[in-house]
């Protein structure tokens, strides 16, 4: 069977991000997969257990200062060249901005076509991806070249099949048109054991109802309780209540976990657009009529300064 | 400086969207067409670059005939002129040629800077600013939520799932900005007005010496094989809190084995 290049995405912290585990899962519906590590200097050591636990029967690597520093061209170099040497049958990455940008410039690259925001792949090559805001299920095919497509995060379950994956290090060709944009400084801005908003299997939100910046503890608190990411609406970002990165809906993050908690969000389309699709959705509203209703699973017409303490001291209480 | 932005005439993202029945492309003639509402602030971000550095700053479009009341409108808020690429043979074009026809009008009008939304609210692929950046072999700087140019110097805050990168290139290059980055102007009435007597130059697929089956249909790298709308989800359980709803919630919540 041919080779399905996985362009692994992984942070320093948390390791494999599971839309890496995800791919690689897909992957081996296609054929066999092979993860493509790019980072810093012993990055494919550190990662290669948990690749070969989920099935990458081979693990190509590119690292060092020549690929970190500089912001995805290299990274896009490197792949190039790899899709021309092993003439793999697909390449997957992660729908992140950054897998989107490696996967912008392959198209361009390779001239192959490119699909986003893909939640399903047939062996065929044919696609699913969700656009309007959830609104419209879309079947597409890459009709020039490979099939090259980036995966939306929590699109699947990633289920283990052991492989133990040898590690090739590609010699790194990066050119200097490569190196046009160097990243000087990255600065964590978020601490803490939260899982990320995109990944998560829960996610609990606040929005203008929450009030201010502080309350949004509580949003925190049912976010640890229920061991989800915290999200925030449009209208709860732009009055300063909890930082962009966190921001759920049309100019934000799309999020599809299990559960999302919509606590103080009325459910502007802006909003529904990032978090429709999420499995089950509950929310807590004051206002009976809020738009939020029309999709939750479950929904609580109160004061969720009242509600909401109320439900992480029980959900306490059942621990 | 020489600033061209990049503006997309986009479906309303607040009303209901459609693709086409037959031909599976964005349905715009029943939808109200607006500027993407990230270009706003791109536009605005090269307004203030203008007024603190001086220079030009030209809308770039690439559209059917009716994306013209997006440019007026991108135009009233202070823009200089436009340049609006029209060619019915383009209807049809995936992000791989819409790239090389960009770059193909870029290439003609010289740029230092080319700023443009994160994405589109109606495709939301993301792609454009590398694809851009790629085929005229320029920096591309992109998810700014900070953009600090000092003389050729370009330096931006990109935001990641992290925190954010500081990132640094010279001009030539390509900008793509988050709606952090500032605070969209109004256009003023003055502004509206003088908006109808800026220049906006077209240029057909022949001007910018791209052929028509690199593009349309016929250049198309892929294709939607079909669609069909989701199922509208409904509500489900709602109460009204009287002293246990917190609980009750809970309650919901265990039942699905979430607690």
């Amino acid at each position: 069977m041919s080779e399905v290049l996985v362009v692994v995405e992984a942070t320093k912290e948390f390791g494999v991000k599971k839309v890496t585990l995800e791919m690689l899962t897909l992957a081996r519906e296609l054929g066999t997969p092979s993860a493509v590590v790019l980072g810093g200097a012993g990055a494919a050591e550190a990662l290669s257990a948990k690749l070969g636990e989920y099935g990458a029967e081979k693990i190509y690597a590119a690292e060092g200062e020549e690929i970190d520093g500089y912001l995805v061209a290299p990274k896009a170099t490197v792949v190039a060249e790899l899709v021309k040497r092993v003439q793999p049958a697909a390449v997957l990455l992660a729908s992140s901005q950054e897998g989107k940008e490696i996967a912008a410039r392959l198209a361009v690259k390779l001239d192959n076509g490119i699909l986003t925001d893909v939640v399903g792949l047939a062996a065929d090559g044919t696609a699913t991806q969700v656009a309007f805001a959830g609104s419209t299920i879309v079947k597409s095919k890459v009709t020039k070249g490979l099939p090259l497509v980036t995966v939306r995060p929590n699109s699947l379950n990633p289920a283990p099949a052991a492989a133990t994956p040898a590690v090739e290090q590609l010699t790194v060709s990066v050119t200097d048109a490569d190196k046009l944009a160097k990243v000087v400084e990255r600065v964590a801005e978020q601490k803490g054991s939260r899982p990320e908003l995109t990944e998560a299997s829960v996610v609990v939100s606040g929005g203008r109802g929450v009030g201010n910046a502080d309350n949004f503890k509580l949003v925190e608190e049912m976010a640890d309780l229920l061991g989800g990411a915290v999200g925030a609406s449009r209208a709860a970002v732009d009055s300063g209540y909890y930082p962009h990165q966190f921001q759920v809906g049309q100019t934000g993050k799309t999020v599809s976990p299990q559960l999302y908690v919509a606590l103080g969000i009325s459910g502007a389309i802006q909003h529904r657009a990032g978090m429709q699709t999420s499995k089950t959705i509950v929310a807590v509203n004051k206002d009976a009529e809020a738009p939020i209703f029309e999709l939750a699973d479950y929904g609580v017409v109160g004061d969720l300064f009242k509600v909401v303490p109320q439900a992480a001291e029980e959900i306490r209480k059942r621990k | 400086m020489n600033i061209v932005v990049l503006v997309k005439q986009v479906p309303d993202s607040g009303a209901d969207r459609n693709l086409r029945s037959d031909d599976n492309t964005v349905d715009r003639g029943s939808a109200n067409n607006v500027i993407n509402e990230m270009d706003e602030y791109a536009i605005e971000e090269a307004l203030k670059i203008k007024e603190a550095h001086g220079g030009e700053v030209t809308i770039l479009t690439m559209g059917p005939d009716r994306a013209t009341e997006s440019i007026r409108k991108a135009l009233s808020m202070g823009p200089d002129k436009a340049v609006h690429v029209v060619d019915d043979a383009l209807h049809g074009s995936c992000a791989v040629a819409t790239s090389k026809v960009l770059a193909a009008a870029l290439g003609q009008l010289n740029a230092d800077l080319v700023i443009c939304g994160a994405e589109s609210t109606d495709g939301r692929v993301q792609v454009m600013p590398h694809m851009i950046a790629e085929r005229l072999g320029v920096a591309a700087l992109t998810g700014a939520r900070k953009l600090t140019v000092d003389g050729a110097d370009l330096t931006v805050e990109r935001q990641t799932e992290e925190g954010y990168e500081v990132v640094t290139a010279s001009t030539p290059a390509v900008v793509s900005v988050w709606d952090t980055i500032n605070e969209p102007r109004y256009p003023s009435f003055k502004g509206i007005m003088a908006a109808k007597k800026k220049p906006v130059q077209t240029l057909s697929l022949g001007d910018l010496g791209v052929a028509p089956a690199e593009v349309g249909f016929d250049g198309a790298t892929s294709a939607v094989v079909e669609h069909s709308k989701r199922p509208p989800r409904s509500g489900g359980e709602k109460i009204t809190d009287e002293g246990e709803g917190g609980v009750k919630l809970v309650e919901f919540l265990a039942t699905e084995k979430f607690v």
